[in-house]
């Protein structure tokens, strides 16, 4: 059960964007591969409760899962690696190796915009 | 409600951390290997093991992390070479800033071959990088050869898997062939080597692996 110390990490960074934006953070996205290793439901459970009662709430894990993809060595094709089949779908290679699915990143955060102080750090920002 | 893209790792501080471990390592010319199994698949036999085949002053050290107790450091402090309990009081892996701060008593320089002994779990190691040039996944037979496809992650992220408890196969429902076919799908990279701990099968094929790894030429 490391998904305390995943769901503490995040709220360290959302601490760290809000401190940054002088704003409320209302949403955190994250991508999760599916061998990232981590439980999404028992994340979301101590994500909660991490939040609950505290100056961060109200704030929502906004969660995308994304499949275990391989790539073909032969043919380059990319595909979704189902039932540990690794073998390349279109022409039959087995080597091939993983091109995605062991993320864990956040992706994007919503802040609350009722500074206009903060709205004009974000568009240097975007600079 | 304005968005802020906001592209980097959950665990960047732990990444960030290793890191700096691993370039540490590397300046210094440290061997790094990272041991992960569920608990009771023989770790600690396996170190036991490897430091007694080692001669008498070589530089290795060893840190063996566990939830509570250093039975483990008693166990591997026999051998003579230093060896640091990491006690996690809770946690269910290391995470590099614990190999940090255990490291930090210790000549950086003076250390040839650091094993890493996680905290028994086939789950949460996985995620946190220690700086290690390697991974090793141990697997012992009675365990069942289905593990790899249930623990994909983990197995994913070996270099090495070594399968343990090879004398228990007259007495255990474990096919082998199986066994390597799931290692091979999750990681077709990774090397598999057949150890037993109680009748030293395997142990020198395994002694190889860590010695190529370091760039040492193999015992004969």
């Amino acid at each position: 059960m490391h998904e305390m110390s995943i769901a503490s990490s995040m709220l360290e960074a959302v601490r760290a964007e809000a401190a940054r934006h002088n704003a409320h953070v209302l949403a955190l996205g994250v991508k999760m591969g599916a061998l990232s290793g981590v439980d999404s439901e028992s994340l979301r459970f101590c994500f909660d409760a991490l939040v609950q009662d505290t100056d961060l709430a109200p704030l929502s894990l906004e969660i995308e899962h994304l499949p275990w993809r391989n790539r073909c060595h032969q043919c380059a094709h990319e595909f979704n690696v189902e039932e540990y089949r690794t073998e390349c779908p279109r022409c039959g290679s087995a080597e091939t190796e993983m091109a995605s699915g062991q993320e864990l990143e956040f992706t994007y955060m919503e802040i609350e915009d009722n500074d206009p102080c903060t709205s004009r750090a974000q568009s240097l920002e975007r600079k | 409600m304005t968005r802020v893209p906001l592209e980097r790792k959950v665990l960047n501080e732990n990444d960030r951390l290793a890191a700096d471990l691993r370039q540490g390592f590397q300046r210094h010319g440290t061997l790094c290997v990272n041991l992960i199994s569920s608990p009771g698949s023989g770790k600690t036999m396996l170190l036991e093991r490897t430091l007694e085949s080692f001669e008498p002053g070589r530089r290795i050290a060893v840190l063996t992390g566990d939830i509570q107790t250093d039975n483990d450091a008693q166990r591997l402090a026999r051998y003579g070479f230093p060896v640091r309990q990491i006690s996690t009081g809770g946690a269910c892996h290391l995470d590099a800033r614990m190999v940090t701060t255990a490291l930090a008593e210790w000549q950086p320089d003076a250390i040839d071959l650091l094993l890493i002994e996680n905290v028994g779990n086939l789950v949460c190691p996985t995620s946190y990088d220690l700086g290690e040039e390697a991974r090793v996944v141990v697997l012992s037979v009675t365990e069942g050869e289905d593990k790899p496809l249930k623990y994909p992650a983990t197995f994913h992220s070996a270099d090495l898997v070594v399968l343990n408890k090879v004398d228990l196969l007259p007495y255990v429902p474990f096919r082998m062939d199986l066994a390597r076919e799931y290692i091979r799908r999750v990681q077709p990279k990774a090397a598999i080597v057949e150890v037993s701990c109680t009748s030293g099968a395997g142990l020198d094929t395994w002694r190889q692996w860590l010695d190529a790894l370091a760039g040492v030429a193999p015992a004969v």
